[in-house]
Formats: C-alpha cells, sequence, structure tokens
C-alpha cells in the first residue's frame, strides 16, 4: 500500500537536552489506523508535534502525501487535522464558532452544511450555540475533535483522544473513527488505553524512550506474540516431568500441582488436545483446566520493560 | 495567501472586542474623560494656554496618543499571549499560515480597535474641548493608522516573548506610560528647563505626541518630519524583530 507519510531519520533533542526522538523512522499508510503506543514520555506526542509543524526538527525529514512538512508546509498542514491531548479551548466562544474559525484557519471557503455535519455525527449539534466553558470534560474533547475534521482532513492524528472520557462517550468516538476510515481518511492514534488500539487499529507501532522499537499488522503481531497458555492443576504432585511428555515443553511448578503449557494456535505445538490425550495415557488426573490468552497489553508490556 | 484564514483570525478578534465591550472600549473613553476633567475643565492656576492654543485643546493628541500606545500593545499582546497561556495555540501553529498573514490578522484586528479607540476618544474631546479644530485632518488620520499599527506589532512582540501576565503589563506600565508622561502630553518640552528639554529629545514618544498634535494645530516640539520618521522607523524595526521570531519560531515553537 501507498504510504501518506514518510518519516525519515527524524530527531529531536529539546534546549533542556533531553532527547525526545533518536532518528525515527515511520511509514504510514494511506487510509489505515495506526496505533502508536508507549509509555508516558516514550516520544509519542513529539513525533505527532513535529509532524503537524508546533514543534521544530532537530533532524531528519517528514513528508506528507510526497510534501515536505517544512517547505511545503501550506500543502501538508491543510491535509492533516490534530486532536491533541491537553484539553486547550477557548472558554467564551460557542461551539458552532470555534468549528467555524478551525475552518477557516486551515483555508477553506466556510461550508455550513459541513460543519453541521461534523457536529451532528459528534453529538454536538444540541450544543452548537452553548458556550465552550459550559460543556463538560467529554463535551469539549468532541468539540476538539469536530475543530479538527471542519477542514475535512485526509489525515487524523488523535493524541489520546479518549483519555478521560468515560465508556460510553469512547464507543461513540470510536464509532466517529471508523466512519472516517471508511471514508479514506488516514488515522493515527496514540492511546494508552491498548484495548483502544487492539479495537480500532490496523498496525501497531510502539515507541519506547524515542524509538519505534517494534511496527506490525496488528493481526499478525497479536499471533506471534499472544501466545495461549494452558494451566492444568493436579490432583497428586508430580516429582518431575515424565519423559513422554518432553515434547510439550512443559514447565512445572515447584509443589509439583501445577503443568503449565505455553501453545501457539497456529504454530507448531499447537492446540492442547494431544497433550491432554497424552495425560489421560499416562494417568495423571488434573482437577482444573485453565487458558489465558495474552493480550496486546501483556505484549506491549513485556517489550517495553525488556527495554529497560 | 490563506486568506480565509486571516479573515477567520481576524473576526475571531473583533468579536472578542464586541463581547468584551464594556473594558475594550467603554472603559479607555472613560479614564481619558477624567483626564479631562482633571487637567483641563477644572485645572486651578497655572497657563491656560501653551504655544497660543487653549489647554484643554493642547492636551487632546497626548491623550488620544496616550490611549494608542497603551490600548494598542494590551490588545495585541493579549491577544497573542492568550492563546499560548490556555493552550489553544496549537491550532495556529499547525494551521496552514505564514507569519505574515497571523501578524496581519492579528495586528490588524488590535490596531483597527485601536484606530476605533482614537476616534472615540476625539468625539469624547470636542465636548470637552469645543473650539478644537484640526488643520490636517489626513495627516491627523495617517498619524493615528500608524500609531496604532506600530503599537500593535509592538504589544504582539511582548505577547509573545511574554511568559506570565506580569510581563505583558510591565512595558505599557512602567515604560510607556511614563514616557509618555515625560513626552509632552500635558505639557510643551519646549517650556522646560535645560538640561530636560534636552533630555527629553531621547524621549521617543516625544516625537510621536509631537507629530501627532502637529496635524491638529501645526505647531509641534519637534519638526513634523522627524516625528514621521519616528513613526516609519518604530515600524519597521518592529517587523524585523517579528519576522525574526517567526522564522526561529522563538518563544513560540520549542
Amino acid at each position: 500500500m501507498a504510504s501518506i507519510i514518510s518519516v525519515k531519520g527524524l530527531t529531536k533533542t529539546y534546549d533542556t537536552g533531553v532527547e525526545a526522538l533518536k532518528p525515527v523512522d515511520l511509514e504510514v499508510e494511506k487510509g489505515e489506523i495506526l496505533a502508536l503506543l508507549g509509555p508516558n514520555g516514550a516520544g509519542k506526542t513529539t513525533l505527532i508535534a513535529i509532524i503537524c509543524g508546533i514543534v521544530n526538527p532537530s533532524g531528519g525529514k517528514v513528508t506528507v502525501d510526497g510534501y515536505d512538512i517544512i517547505d511545503d508546509y501550506r500543502k501538508t498542514r491543510a491535509m492533516i487535522g490534530l486532536v491533541p491531548q491537553e484539553l486547550a479551548t477557548e472558554a467564551f466562544e460557542t461551539v458552532w464558532s470555534v468549528a467555524s474559525f478551525s475552518r477557516g484557519l486551515f483555508g477553506k471557503a466556510p461550508n455550513p452544511a459541513h460543519i453541521e455535519k461534523v457536529l451532528k455525527s459528534l453529538s454536538l449539534w444540541d450544543k452548537r450555540k452553548d458556550k465552550i466553558m459550559t460543556l463538560s470534560g467529554g463535551m469539549k474533547r468532541r468539540v476538539l475533535i469536530a475543530k479538527a475534521l471542519s477542514h475535512e482532513p485526509r489525515i487524523l492524528f488523535l493524541d489520546e483522544p479518549t483519555a478521560g472520557v468515560d465508556v460510553e462517550l469512547r464507543k461513540d468516538m470510536w464509532q466517529v473513527v471508523r466512519e472516517l476510515r471508511d471514508d479514506g481518511v488516514t488515522i493515527i492514534l496514540t492511546t494508552h488505553y491498548i484495548e483502544e488500539a487492539e479495537e480500532m487499529a490496523d498496525r501497531v507501532a510502539v515507541i519506547n524512550k524515542g524509538e519505534i522499537i517494534l511496527i506490525e499488522d496488528k493481526d499478525v503481531l497479536m499471533r506471534k506474540l499472544g501466545r495461549k497458555q494452558l494451566v492444568l492443576h493436579l490432583q497428586k504432585p508430580l516429582k518431575s516431568i515424565p519423559a513422554a511428555l518432553k515434547p510439550w515443553h512443559l514447565a512445572l511448578s515447584e509443589d509439583g500441582l501445577t503443568l503449565t503449557f505455553l501453545f501457539d494456535p497456529e504454530g507448531e505445538r499447537a492446540g492442547a488436545a494431544p497433550l491432554l490425550r497424552k495425560l489421560d495415557e499416562l494417568k495423571i488426573a488434573f482437577d482444573d483446566i485453565s487458558t489465558s490468552q495474552k493480550s496486546l497489553e501483556d505484549i506491549f508490556v513485556g517489550l517495553v520493560s525488556d527495554r529497560t | 495567501m490563506n486568506l480565509y484564514a486571516v479573515a477567520a483570525i481576524y473576526r475571531f478578534e473583533m468579536n472578542r472586542t464586541f463581547r468584551t465591550l464594556w473594558q475594550s472600549i467603554v472603559s479607555p473613553v472613560v479614564s481619558t474623560s477624567l483626564y479631562f476633567v482633571v487637567f483641563g475643565a477644572v485645572r486651578a492656576g497655572g497657563p491656560s494656554e501653551i504655544d497660543g492654543m487653549p489647554y484643554g485643546a493642547f492636551i487632546v493628541p497626548g491623550l488620544i496618543m496616550l490611549s494608542l500606545f497603551t490600548q494598542s500593545i494590551f490588545n495585541a499582546s493579549f491577544a497573542i499571549f492568550f492563546p499560548k497561556f490556555i493552550g489553544t495555540i496549537y491550532e495556529l501553529l499547525s494551521a496552514p499560515v505564514s507569519f505574515v498573514e497571523v501578524i496581519m490578522a492579528y495586528v490588524g484586528a488590535a490596531a483597527t480597535k485601536s484606530v476605533m479607540l482614537g476616534l472615540i476618544i476625539l468625539a469624547t474631546a470636542f465636548v470637552f474641548a469645543p473650539h478644537l479644530a484640526i488643520l490636517h485632518p489626513l495627516l491627523m488620520l495617517v498619524f493615528l493608522v500608524l500609531t496604532s499599527l506600530s503599537f500593535s506589532l509592538f504589544g504582539f512582540i511582548i505577547g509573545v516573548l511574554s511568559k506570565n501576565f506580569e510581563e505583558i503589563q510591565f512595558i505599557p506600565m512602567l515604560i510607556v506610560t511614563p514616557m509618555t508622561f515625560l513626552g509632552g502630553a500635558f505639557y510643551s518640552i519646549t517650556k522646560l528647563p535645560q538640561p530636560w528639554q534636552t533630555i527629553s529629545h531621547f524621549n521617543p514618544a516625544v516625537y510621536l505626541i509631537s507629530g501627532f498634535r502637529w496635524t491638529f494645530f501645526g505647531k509641534g516640539d519637534v519638526p513634523v518630519i522627524w516625528s514621521l520618521a519616528f513613526i516609519f522607523g518604530f515600524f519597521a524595526v518592529c517587523l524585523v524583530i517579528v519576522s525574526w521570531i517567526f522564522k526561529t519560531g522563538y518563544k513560540i515553537k520549542v
């Protein structure tokens, strides 16, 4: 697939000496939803801020749809909508006026019908005449999204869009994001809620300490790293693992009462059934059995802690 | 040129003026009227005329200038400082706008307010000094507009460089206002004893007030051409500073 954002050797060192981005390379594909995961201070916001023009890069090159973000900033910025992490809004303006303001700021002719469509899709239509200071936090978040969508961007950055937002609102926003993707908008999402990435993303990139340590299709990633675990609670303790069970690479707990089997549903050690049949043959009885799958969260925590 | 953006910012800023009409227009008019009352009408003793002009009329140009200086700085500095303060600046920085457009919009809006304010104060002045006449009305407007633009630009720079509200207040309250009072707003510096007369010539406000007064009465403390040169020079210096700020992103971007 063609890439719409191309980041090459991007670095950023702040005046304070903080190295926020080591050379970062990233290709964002046209029309995808890319989730950017990483702990606090990993460089997610810095990366987004540079692409959007808020922070000056220290080195490297970024192009958006083939245009350089510095030389052709008008073209690249007009394509991008940004929903920032902080709830920064005017206080005394109305919802309608800030959304119309953003559209003008990004160089688009007034189009009340489009603003109306955006406000309706975000359930802000009833609030259009309200001053922003009278809105709840969740509603202000929607206003920020409405501002970003007011100028019909082809790329949308959502920097922790659902931080501090209740479950219902979060589900609503996911719906809006899906509809945008169906319209061909490329979406880059940073989030702390791994559930959100798991739910929404086509691809996942993990950034830690200013480096992208992994970028992969979400499904492939889940398959590759998302191994299943089978835990058997035995009726009688085992002193050691019988030789006949060697092929399964089981782990035995210290008290000899728990056997743990890690398997990959599609890999060579596939399936638990042969193991269970073997145990039956060996007359090893168990009174409980449980399986669990690694979530993206476990994968993420594993990846980030490996590097620290 | 992203004219939609210029229009959007300009409209946004003008809405802010009309929303805060009381603060933006009414209170400077009230305080200027108080100056008239105190310095003009009820002034006991002292000269009743300066350079052949009734004192009430003499102070009008200085009073208008005082308001133009401080209000232009306040309006423009606040307009750009506030988005920095509440964080909405992100949108301006991520928008496809150049520094020329940003300045046209913010400085244009602040200067518009100042020109409106200057004209309202002038109208008020006719109430207190009914015999007030303007000898060169066109040049008077040129001074009014140029002063508003220059000081709005200056205010914009202050707003960009300020880290907090105290810093915003510092220059208009502690530098510009004293300079205006000592720059012949209420007296002619030619009446000062030496060395104060010479020292006054290092005060930039003298040139601005004198030039503006010249457009009213055809007389000033310094030749009017110096005043014109000064205001153009000040405008140019502010333009250079502001374009450097935007080129480097100094204090705006990190």
